[in-house]
């Protein structure tokens, strides 16, 4: 136990902490800081001013709306009053076919928008035939393309499936082909310059140069598939956490709408942190030049 | 690699013969280099100084092959690297340029980034690779930093990481722009000395820009120096102070009167260059 706990070695020589105490030291050095005070802070200032207007005051409309104490009780509660909790297998079912809808859909995005932008920023030949379709296709609201894939895609699943692809392959696609065009020109001079042949370029300078900028894509194109997986749902879904929403309401059952609407939130941070994660693992030399910086 | 292996063996003569350059974006023509021709011996230190903007980057770029000449020929050692036929010469392992503001891939440690070279050219398998930049690295002095990244080294370390990556591959000529510029004089005397050793154990031709007189007359056989835009050869100035060097030589006389010496030519270019920016102003 004590070698876990410490970061000292046998010898006595101080050494870096690694794994848990790593964890372990960080945790420490930032509960020292006024930072998560702060934080805790406000979601108590926010949770108490939504629980006045809804609850405590009861203000007009807002009357309409549970507050946060019945929230809490049904969703926690075994046996709740309007359907939802997490004592039900109900609840776990839309998350689990949400969850699994955008891994589909952000993973065929990522497979095809992260090579074909890269190819775009590397050749003028492919980007020549390909930008100007996709810059007049992007700015079409997700919402507008509902029609078109109801007609084209048989069931729920497939329209649903492809509002979400699109709308996460055109971020993925840009960032990753803006991705290239910002990597410096002298590092392809100085890959030319020590023998690199076309191949060894991509590999070397397009993939890892682009790197920064596919993840920065990638983080805000998984809240874009959410976003628009959540549309799919409300306007043609089945099951999932944006029908639940408009199911609910529809049946005037308010308190499993807004359940829904919280567990989207955390499940949107905790994707998008994943993702964060992933890159930061891929690109740790950007990690620690980021930090040499002071960031 | 056995020592002294192109030392004096007069290998990576560069022959630059009435080179002009010129830009034409947005059909404005600016002609950088103007029928320049100069003559650089194998394993000579030929040093090149002259007025900003004057077009020294872009004669060491069309040396490397990373745009055409519009007219006149280099070649390296007899063979053609660009000419009226072939105006973009190829780029190649045998002419290693250092970037004025340094490109190391910053995704590489420096032992991936000395690495490379060899690899990609299949000279060495990637173990063999690994093994020899390591050990030029530790050479270099920078044994201790072979699994950093560059944006964790200081920039005199990348620097010197740098030229052991253009070494690693037995270039003919080094080609380095204002590879020094912005560093405090203490981190320039180091690389200094680490650069005239390399030199002493390679002979390696160098091929090198700068702005720092001192630096200039302390390092070369020859000092170059080039007119305002468009470049020419104005002058060259032989330094005979016999090699090796060390700091005390900077204090002798014979170095002062060569400073002297760069110093008025390059003074006179200074401000004609001076004087042509007021005109275009006007
Ligand atoms: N790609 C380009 N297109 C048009 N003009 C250019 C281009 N590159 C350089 N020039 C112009 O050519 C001239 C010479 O540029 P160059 O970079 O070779 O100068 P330099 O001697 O290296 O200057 P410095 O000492 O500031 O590095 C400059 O006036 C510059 O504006
Ligand atoms: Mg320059």
């Amino acid at each position: 136990m004590s070698a876990n706990s410490s970061t000292t070695n046998q010898n006595g020589k101080m050494v870096a902490p690694q794994g848990f105490n790593l964890f372990v030291y960080k945790t420490k050095k930032y509960l020292g800081q006024l930072d998560p005070y702060l934080t805790l802070m406000g979601i108590g200032l926010w949770l108490f001013a939504y629980w006045v207007l809804c609850e405590g005051l009861q203000i007009w409309r807002f009357d309409k709306l549970p507050g946060p104490v019945a929230i809490s009780k049904d969703w926690f509660a075994v046996d709740p009053f309007q359907g939802i909790s997490i004592f039900t297998q109900e609840y776990y079912d839309h998350i689990i076919v949400s969850c699994r809808r955008i891994l589909i859909a952000f993973g065929i995005a990522t497979a095809f928008g992260v090579p074909l932008g890269l190819f775009m920023g590397w050749s003028r030949t492919i980007r020549d035939y390909i930008f100007p379709i996709i810059e007049v296709l992007r700015p079409i609201p997700i919402l507008a393309w509902v029609p078109l894939s109801i007609l084209l895609l048989p069931g729920f699943e497939g329209p649903v499936l492809f509002l979400a692809t699109l709308a996460s392959f055109f971020v993925t696609t840009l960032n990753a082909m803006l991705g290239v065009d910002s990597i410096d020109e002298e590092y392809f001079r100085a890959a030319g310059c020590l023998g690199s042949s076309r191949w060894d370029v991509f590999k070397n300078v397009v993939v890892p140069g682009a790197l920064p900028f596919i993840f920065t894509g990638l983080q805000i194109s998984i809240g874009v598939a959410w976003f628009s997986l959540v549309a799919a749902e409300m306007v043609s879904g089945d099951l999932g956490l944006g029908y639940l929403i408009v199911d609910a309401y529809m049946n005037n059952v308010t308190v499993p709408m807004v359940i829904a609407m919280i567990t989207l939130g955390f499940i949107g941070y905790f994707s998008s942190a994943l993702v964060r994660m992933l890159g930061n693992k891929l690109m740790a030399w950007h990690v620690k030049e980021l930090s040499q910086q002071g960031r | 690699m056995t020592k002294e292996k192109n030392r004096n063996s007069g290998l990576g003569a560069l022959s630059i013969k009435n080179v002009t350059k010129v830009y034409d974006p947005e059909g404005v023509n600016v002609m950088a280099v103007d029928n320049c021709s100069m003559e650089i011996a194998g394993s000579e230190v030929c040093m090149i100084v002259g007025p900003s903007g004057c077009g020294k980057t872009t004669l060491l770029n069309a040396i490397a092959g990373f745009h055409s000449v519009t007219e006149g020929s280099i070649h390296l050692d007899g063979e053609l690297l660009c000419g009226p036929s072939k105006p973009l010469a190829d780029q190649g392992a045998d002419r290693m340029v250092v970037f004025q503001h340094g490109a190391l891939f910053p995704w590489k440690t420096l032992q991936e980034n000395v690495a490379y070279g060899p690899i990609v050219q299949k000279v060495l398998g990637s173990r063999e690779a690994m093994d020899k930049a390591g050990t030029m690295l530790a050479e270099a002095g920078l044994g201790d930093f072979l699994t950093k990244y560059p944006g964790e080294v200081s920039s005199g370390m990348a620097r010197r990481a740098e030229i052991v990556r253009a070494l690693i591959n037995d270039p003919k000529v080094l080609l380095l722009d204002e590879p020094y510029r912005a560093m405090d004089a203490l981190t320039k005397q180091i690389m200094h000395e680490s650069l005239l050793e390399t030199y002493d154990r390679t002979g390696v031709t160098i091929f090198f820009i700068t702005h720092d007189l001192e630096e200039a007359i302390f390092l070369g056989d020859k000092v170059h120096i080039v007119t305002t835009r468009p470049c020419q050869l104005k002058k060259t100035v032989e330094v005979k102070i016999p090699r090796p060097r060390s700091y005390e030589t900077q204090s002798s006389e014979a170095f002062r009167k060569l400073l002297e010496e760069v110093s008025d030519a390059v003074h006179e270019e200074a401000v004609k260059a001076f004087q042509a920016g007021e005109r275009e102003m006007a």
